[in-house]
């Protein structure tokens, strides 16, 4: 029959490929449902990122008080010197981005069947996502116990500051517990070989929710920091 | 390790071990399905139960004491949200969803069973939290279905201390199970279907279910984001949707706040919501047109394409929602365009299914009455639709009963006449009985005129200028003395109506025990899920080999054939097709005669 090899037909690339795999019996991508399913789950997430980002911007638009400037608020002075702009936010950025890095090689590795280092790498990249989410509760509490920042007002200027500023962050914070509790599990059954059979897509598949959590944390950065 | 495709490889299915984990925790698509449907069904019938006391009210003001003016809103506020969400979005995509895909697309399940059960409890925690609203100091909220801010959350609104956070929270957790189930859904069309079975030989309805679905995980964000936002004004007093407001003479505490950007995110999930209802109703009542009428469905292609386009327009046309609510008024001239366009593709699917009824060997067998009545209650509800997507004919409608017509016959009445056609079409798959022809065509009869009787009038109603969600008319010099004559007819074709649902129940359960046995395939349905060795279908679904199809959904009444019907598994080599995806005139028997 020959309809029923679709899918043994030779792949084409580009437009042709496409229409070959959206054409194709069985299933449409060629990769496990696992996979097919956090993706899908990551548009989804991505759409209620963009909801809180745009509701940010528009109530940042009607609020009748100013907008606090975040570049001083957001400002850690060392040994008693000038406060410098952002640097906890930055280290924050940079630890976030680096944990993308080592959760790329924990993918490779695990497809070489690397258990060890597949292992090591996804703690490592656990680990930073850890000190991250330490370092949010340090910026959080500074903000709220110092500072005087509540959820319903604060003494910068318009309270909405606030409102918006721990329900982003406390939602991004939240994806990346998530994340790395996620990431442990999946670790240890690594470690335990528990994957040996299945297959070591999980990796990737745990890797694509961390460098999601990862690039929201971008735009977070951008729009909510700098902007 | 390379992957091995569904069709090719033994899937790993959780075999129950017990009572228990056959049918409560069961992670049978099948059985999920029937706890999503009759969950569904029963919250159903607490809404509908609802919209009675409203009509009692309506029509005959001063003659009970059920009711009083807050708990009317309570009543309009969880018979709209109750109807839309937790009835048909639940038992479309959940229970029809969840039933039909894997057999439809020759699956063992879905492809998660774990988390399509889990998917089924969070459903139902979702309607306990909304249930116990029920129950709270101050009952329900009674904001609206539409729950704007900043009346909803304020003292005179019924249920503003703990209905409203009740609501939202039910929201939340619904939100979370709808998830679950969907991402199972799409992903097992996407990936788990059977050998020789491509997307373009799906059967409508898992391409109904398909879109609505994708549907919901695109546009359910939306109202998450929103409840979470009005979670946080409720409770911990930030002000996202509240500005600076006087209540009793006191200002509040709030200031700044947005309260259209509520009305934004409400409708960006609520218009795609119309369709997530909408979509899964076309798709079914184009199978059981197709089946009953023993013809294929007119234009295939382009009723699939029908319903991508409608899915992709739904997301930019929710502001018609909001003529009245003060936005910029040139937004309305942009979404009044987007509104009129989605009728087209619309008008396409009404045309097509009149076409598949044209010149087809009809058999009136109690699903197509369902069916057929659909299409007037959609021609006409959707008729009144391009009336409202107008700006300035919407402007002095909007408010009135021409509202509440409209959206009953469009997304009311019309999705609930396809979900009788359904269960009354599926009835047989899933028990393995017949139902009472009798009982069912009476249900037809007092439904189907009941909702003339119910909704035309409204029409007229809302031309006169009655304003909608008022709990009494009162006096007025707009309003003639004979619109409460009419609201007293309204209230008893309702109450006729509601009771003649009791038929369908009867007939359910009746049936269960004393209805015909239906054997294998009472219909002559050429689609897959009638295929199954065993009716109604086990554990696994497809015995120890899975089917491998040859051709499209709706070979019927095909030139050459041994019976009207080819099911969708029975190789070319042995009967012909129309399909038209293989349509090769050299080769194509059913062309050797021209």
């Amino acid at each position: 029959m020959s309809e029923i090899a679709v899918n043994e037909l030779v792949r084409h690339g580009g437009l042709d490929g496409l229409a070959d795999d959206w054409s194709a019996d069985k299933q449409t991508y060629h990769v496990p449902w696992g996979k097919a399913m956090m993706w899908i789950f990551l548009v989804s997430d991505t759409f209620i990122f963009t909801c809180f980002l745009t509701s940010y911007l528009h109530v940042r638009l009607t609020t009748t008080e100013p907008w606090p400037v975040q570049s001083e608020i957001f400002a850690l002075s060392f040994g008693g010197g000038d406060p410098i702009p952002l640097i906890l936010i930055a280290i924050m950025t940079f630890i976030l981005i680096s944990s993308s890095g080592t959760m790329a090689l924990a993918v490779n590795f695990g497809y070489r069947g690397d258990k060890v280092k597949t292992f090591w790498l996804m703690c490592a990249t656990a680990a930073f996502g850890a000190s991250f989410v330490s370092m949010q509760v340090f910026e959080w509490s500074k903000l709220i116990l110092e500072e005087g920042v509540r959820p319903w007002g604060n003494p910068y200027g318009a309270p909405q500051f606030g409102a918006v500023f721990f329900m982003i962050t406390g939602f991004h914070g939240a994806h990346v517990t998530v994340g790395v509790i996620y990431l442990l599990w999946v670790a240890f059954r690594v470690k335990r070989g528990y994957y040996d059979e299945k297959g070591y897509e999980i990796v990737e598949i745990a890797g694509l929710y961390w460098h999601f959590v990862d690039l929201v944390w971008v735009f977070i950065f951008a729009f909510f920091y700098l902007l | 390790m390379s992957y091995v495709p569904l069709a090719d490889q033994a899937q790993e299915l959780h075999h129950p071990q017990s009572w228990v984990t056959r049918y409560v925790w069961s992670q049978d698509h099948k059985v999920i399905a029937i706890q999503y449907g009759g969950t569904a069904i029963l919250v159903g019938i607490v809404a509908l139960v609802l919209s009675l006391l409203m009509r009692m009210q309506l029509g005959f003001p001063e003659s009970f004491d059920l009711i009083d003016p807050s708990s009317y809103y309570q009543a309009v506020t969880m018979h709209g949200m109750i109807m839309v969400i937790y009835l048909l979005t639940a038992l479309f995509l959940g229970g029809f969803g969840n039933y039909l895909i894997p057999l439809m697309c020759g699956a063992r399940d879905m492809v998660f069973p774990f988390l399509n059960m889990l998917s089924y409890w969070v459903y139902l925690l979702s309607v306990l939290i909304l249930m116990a609203s029920f129950f709270v100091p101050g009952g329900p909220t009674g904001g609206g279905w539409t729950l704007y801010p900043p009346q909803v959350s304020m003292a005179g609104t019924p249920g503003s201390d703990w209905g409203i956070v009740l609501m939202l929270l039910s929201l939340a957790v619904f939100i979370v199970a709808f998830t679950m189930g969907g991402l199972n859904y799409v992903t097992t069309i996407l990936q788990a279907r059977c050998r020789g079975l491509t997307m373009m030989r799906l059967p409508l309805t898992v391409w109904g279910i398909f879109i609505a679905t994708i549907l919901g995980l695109f546009a359910f964000p939306a109202l998450l984001v929103a409840a979470i936002m009005m979670l946080l004004d409720t409770l911990l007093g930030t002000s996202f949707f509240m500005p600076a407001i006087i209540e009793s003479g006191s200002p509040l505490d709030y200031n700044g706040g947005s309260p259209i950007l509520f009305q934004h995110l409400f409708w960006f999930f609520g218009h795609p919501e119309v369709y997530i209802v909408a979509l899964p109703a076309f798709g079914l009542v184009s199978d059981v047109l197709s089946t009953h009428a023993r013809k294929n469905i007119f234009g295939y292609r382009m009723m699939v394409w029908a319903i991508i386009a409608i899915g992709g327009l739904s997301f930019v046309v929710w502001a018609h929602h909001m003529y009245v609510s003060g936005m910029n008024p040139y937004f309305g001239f942009f979404f009044a365009t987007t509104t009129l366009i989605i009728a087209v593709p619309t008008a396409l699917k009404v045309y097509n299914w009149v076409l598949t009824l044209w010149e087809g060997d009809i058999r009136m067998n109690v699903p197509m009455y369902f069916a057929i009545g659909f299409i007037f209650t959609f021609i006409h509800g959707g008729l009144t639709g391009l009336f409202l997507g107008n700006v300035v004919i919407d402007m002095p409608l909007s408010d009135t009963y021409f509202v509440v017509a409209h959206f009953h016959m469009v997304m009311g009445v019309s999705p609930v006449l396809v979900l009788f056609a359904a269960l009354y079409h599926w009835y047989p798959l899933v028990s393995g009985r017949m139902y009472h022809e009798g009982l069912a065509k009476a249900h037809f009869w007092f439904t189907f005129l009941g909702t003339y009787a119910i909704y035309l009038p409204m029409h007229y109603l809302g031309f006169l200028g009655v304003p909608r969600r008022y709990y009494a008319l009162g006096s007025t010099d707009f309003i003639p003395a004979s619109a409460q004559d009419l609201n007293a007819a309204i209230t008893i074709a309702a109450l006729i109506v509601g009771a003649a649902q009791l038929l369908f129940f009867i007939n359910i359960f009746w049936s269960l025990k004393h209805g015909k046995k239906a054997g294998s395939n009472p219909w002559g349905s050429a689609s897959l899920e009638w295929q199954t060795p065993d009716t109604p279908p086990i554990h696994g679904n497809w015995g120890d080999e899975l089917p491998t199809v040859y051709r499209w959904p709706y070979d019927y009444s095909v030139p050459g054939a041994h019976a009207d019907f080819i099911p969708q598994n029975t190789p070319e080599s042995e009967e012909p097709t129309a399909d038209e995806q293989h349509f090769d005139p050299d080769h194509d028997p059913s062309m050797a005669d021209l």
